[in-house]
């Protein structure tokens, strides 16, 4: 069901009503109800991967609650009768007990995901054949929900979190059907609080959520689905779309991309806001970032979490890599000693950011080419900080935008690795921008003949200006806090105006080929 | 308790005005069909009529309502007729658009023509939106929308058209203020007029099909018009229109023919009758034999109308006051129609079949 | 205490760790910084801090990491 058709709004608008005439205390029975119906709509057989996932991740939270319990009163009963040493023995005996827990899970759900995602890659590495060994339907989301339940089964490991005892309960955390298709990717001990909680209704919240939810149609009908067929083209066939075509292509992609993943985004966050439950942001103005680095803590802000917290922390931490920073330390000097570790860890977490998001060398590629440029503008920086502090003009405005642009161009190149069908017509198509001299298709008119008129193109010019005044807007703090602050003629105008422009504007129904939300996918 | 007052005042007012704005950009944006495609506008148009009481109901597609001049029949044999045709009305929108008329009144015939018996899925979202968008709302409506819809529609779309047209925007003309609210009328009973000539010189061979059996939808359709006929004690007369092209197979013919015999229900072929009937493809026709023009449509009328009073006794209902003066209306505005047309495509109206007072 | 202080300053000159307390929560350390850190501290003071004590309480100010250091080594 996409975030999109008349059946979803349908689905929400019926489940906002019986969530709150419902008893409050049925109302996360509720949920997940309509998460599982969700789910089954898509594909009943995707319930059994789901269903799966739930009960390893919570039977194995529950042992790991169990062993902790025990061990507290094994401390307690014995607390004068144990030397320091016996006691010490023994927190070590059941922590590597609880270890074992965890490994069980993780590699229980990062097995399910390797097979259904990347027996077709592997075996097609091995044996040179193209896809289809396998052929599995990728369950819807599978990506989002094994993550999300690893890193539940990881802060109850370390403690953070309390495991919980209801599977009902649990199951719904999972399956949460707003952010079961594109995350974000929530951490248990956020989105418990206000998950289980009983609901009164509540206008501010509903009202919020509706905005919420209008914005990310807003920012899907009137720009991604405008743009995608433009994009589709352009991306079709480098012989035919080279040089300037390209460069196009590469930029629409990355409007296209924003304005889908945010705009899916927003509707998740609407629709949970919308029933009184809060989920973690997942971007923060990205296209504003002034650097690389910046960016991958501005976009996709949960995924990047988790990497960092679940990769990069425990690999960077870990006895091989500190013995490996020591090992080099002494043969190599302090530098690079120091460094190691961030660059071994690094390494690895953009090679599984990179096939986190699909099962192909252009996604490697992809994740591998952010790690060598994030390493060396690491590596750059001194050399920055001393041009900054030489030139007054770094601080001003004007450069801070050149410094946007030069990242946004950026992450336009990284992103087309997403575009292309291999690595290599993604490198041709990068290389004939400086090859073809056919940049005078943009005076010819050449851009209309896409499948986008020039009426789509001035609509997706006004688009990017609306949705770039509310970035701006939003700096100085929640854009709907300060329509609430209007009067109410005020907000009734915003809210129908929104409203007309999505009916009217909008690129759905006939004619239109309702893309699916781009991130759907990984 | 004012805030409580202020609260609802405002919900009140608030949804009023967006009720009140929708609707009006839902007139604005929907098609008119009042120039250019007419065709779009038929529908509809039977509902203004305030006498509902007719005795021959026509259903079909082009065949019938390009093909049979209502007017003919009632100066010639007072038949009070009405054509429920559509531009490329599928079976399925014939049999509803039927049970629909016969929430009004029961007809003692009803002719429906076979040829879109060849189709047995709906082939064009463009032609369902014009043979049901006009259809008032009842079960009828509900059952043509879920007949008919093609995969990339959606039953909303009926309920509220403004999603079906909200792009129009950008394409609007005067006319989609003109007649936002009401349109003028464009069919005479139904029936599309056009007084221009395009003779037949070639017509073209039917390429070779690999299956010619009617599909399964199409004949349940058939078959419950047939039924809803029979509970209503209507004769149900089938026709084929003598259009030359799209061809007309003889493996169509046979399985018409052999359900007709099966069910014992008369089936005309107008293609085998074109000498009786009295059929010149070099002056009646407009487009070269696709569809009748003017001539066409009086003499196939002129010749149906004593079949259908003659064999299957249609009540001759001139002398009846208030449809003397429906009808003596209907043809001046039917003449008067034939006047702007004979300027409009620079014909003299003298050398129309219906001034021609030589040939009759 | 010393010693903590001299490899934090070694990472950011311009920051006054003796009164900063909030390192996470305004951004002053990034994850490389901590990863850094960590392997200056393992080298220093023979703990190594894993992952699951890498969260902000622990890192926002220098006498919090030192705690950490200390309750460590404790349990070394």
């Amino acid at each position: 069901m996409l975030f999109t058709s008349y059946e979803f709004i349908g689905f929400i608008f019926a489940l906002a009503i019986l969530y709150y005439v419902f008893p409050k205390k049925l109302q996360w029975m509720l949920l997940l109800l309509f998460s599982y119906l969700f789910y089954w709509i898509a594909n009943p057989i995707y319930l059994i991967y789901i269903a799966v996932t739930t009960v390893t991740i919570w039977g194995c939270g529950r042992m790991i609650e169990r062993n902790f319990a025990t061990q507290s009163e094994y401390l307690k009963a014995n607390k004068e009768s144990l030397t320091k040493e016996e006691k010490k023995a023994y927190k070590n005996s059941k922590k590597s007990a609880r270890g074992r827990w965890l490994l069980l899970g993780v590699l229980v759900n990062l097995g399910i995901l390797a097979v259904v995602k990347y027996t077709d890659f592997i075996v097609g590495i091995f044996t040179g054949k193209g896809l289809g060994f396998m052929d599995l339907a990728v369950p819807m989301g599978i990506s989002f929900y094994t993550f999300q339940a690893i890193g539940y089964l990881i802060d109850v490991k370390r403690g953070t979190v309390k495991a919980e005892k209801n599977l009902f309960k649990f199951a719904l955390f999972v399956s949460f059907f707003p952010q079961l298709v594109q995350g974000p990717i929530s951490r248990f001990g956020d989105l418990s609080q206000t998950l289980y909680a009983e609901h009164r209704f509540d206008w501010t919240n509903v009202s919020y959520g509706i905005e919420r939810i209008m914005w990310g149609f807003f920012k899907k009908l009137i720009i991604a689905d405008r743009v995608a067929p433009a994009v589709n083209v352009l991306i079709s066939d480098v012989s035919v779309y080279h040089g300037a075509y390209a460069f196009v292509g590469m930029v629409l992609y990355t409007l296209e991309l924003y304005a889908d993943f945010t705009g899916g985004i927003d509707v998740t966050i609407g629709v949970a806001q919308m029933l009184g439950i809060r989920v973690t942001e997942n971007f923060n103005r990205p296209y504003f970032s002034t650097s690389l680095k910046e960016y991958w803590r501005r976009w996709h802000i949960t995924m990047c979490q988790w990497f960092r917290e679940f990769v990069f922390y425990p690999v960077s931490t870990s006895k091989a890599i500190q013995g490996l920073a020591k090992f080099s330390r002494k043969h190599f000097g302090d530098n690079i000693g120091k460094k190691l570790p961030v660059y071994v860890s690094t390494f690895v977490v953009w090679f599984a950011t990179g096939i986190w998001h699909g099962a192909s060398w252009n996604f490697i590629v992809w994740g591998l080419l952010n790690w060598l440029i994030l390493m060396v503008s690491e590596e750059l920086e001194p050399l920055y900080d001393k041009f900054h502090g030489k030139f007054r003009f770094s601080n001003t405005i004007g450069y801070r935008i050149f410094m946007g642009l030069r990242t946004l161009l950026l992450i336009c190149v990284l992103n087309m690795f997403d575009c292309y069908v291999s690595v290599s017509e993604t490198f041709h198509a990068f290389l004939t921008m400086f090859t073809s001299a056919n940049y005078s298709i943009f005076t010819t008119g050449e851009l209309l003949n896409l499948g986008v008129s020039a009426l789509d193109y001035i609509i997706l010019l006004c688009g990017v200006l609306v949705m770039l005044i509310v970035s701006m807007v939003q700096v100085k703090g929640s854009v709907r806090d300060q329509i609430a602050a209007k009067p109410y003629p005020v907000r009734f105008v915003i809210w129908f105006a929104l409203f007309l422009v999505i009916l009217l504007v909008g690129a759905y129904g006939i004619g239109y080929d309702s893309s699916q939300f781009i991130y759907n996918r990984f | 308790m004012t805030k409580k007052r202020t609260v609802f005042l405002r919900v009140i007012v608030s949804v009023l005005l967006v009720c009140f704005a929708l609707y009006f950009l839902q007139k604005l944006l929907m098609p008119k069909y009042v120039t250019g495609i007419v065709e779009g506008a038929f529908v509809a148009e039977y509902y203004e009529e305030e006498n509902k009481d007719f005795d021959v109901i026509f259903v079909g597609d082009c065949e019938v309502y390009e093909n049979f001049s209502p007017v003919v029949l009632w100066e010639k044999y007072g038949i009070n007729s009405y054509i429920r045709g559509s531009a490329e009305q599928y079976i399925w929108q014939s049999y509803y658009l039927l049970e629909d008329s016969l929430r009004y009144h029961v007809p003692q015939a009803v002719v429906f023509n076979i040829q879109s018996l060849q189709f047995n899925e709906s082939q064009n979202e463009a032609y369902n939106r014009m043979s049901i968008e006009g259809m008032e709302w009842s079960k009828s409506k509900i059952g043509a929308i879920n007949a008919s819809m093609t995969e990339e529609e959606h039953f909303l779309d009926y309920v509220f058209p403004i999603l079906r047209y909200h792009s129009r925007w950008n394409e609007l003309t005067e006319d989609d203020f003109k007649y936002m609210f009401h349109s003028p009328k464009v069919s005479y009973n139904g029936y599309f007029m056009r007084v221009d000539t395009r003779p037949v010189e070639t017509v073209p061979e039917g390429n070779a099909l690999a299956d010619y059996s009617f599909g399964d939808k199409a004949w349940e359709y058939l078959d419950k018009m047939r039924e809803l006929c029979e509970e209503n004690g209507i004769q149900l007369i089938l026709v084929k229109a003598p259009s030359v092209y799209p061809t007309w197979y003889e493996q169509y013919e046979q399985q018409v023919e052999d359900y007709a015999s099966k069910y014992d229900l008369p089936y005309y072929n107008f293609l085998e009758l074109t000498e009786e009937a009295g059929i010149d493809y070099s002056t009646d026709t407009y487009d070269a034999g696709l569809h009748m023009n003017i001539n066409g449509a009086e003499k196939l009328a002129e010749y149906f109308g004593r079949i259908l009073s003659e064999e299957y006794g249609i009540i001759d209902r001139r002398g009846n006051q208030e449809l003397d003066d429906i009808w003596a209306e209907n043809i001046k505005e039917y003449e008067n129609e034939i006047d702007r047309q004979c300027e409009y495509y620079q014909v003299d109206k003298n050398t129309l079949y219906r001034y021609r007072e030589s040939d009759k | 205490m010393d010693e903590l202080l001299e490899i934090l300053n070694d990472l950011h000159p311009d920051v006054d760790f003796t009164t900063e307390t909030g390192l996470i929560d305004n951004m002053i350390l990034d994850s490389f910084d901590i990863v850094t850190l960590i392997s200056e501290i393992s080298e220093n003071f023979d703990v190594t801090i894993s992952a699951e004590y890498i969260i902000p309480e622990n890192f926002n100010s220098a006498q919090a990491l030192y705690a950490l250091i200390e309750k460590l080594e404790d349990e070394e």
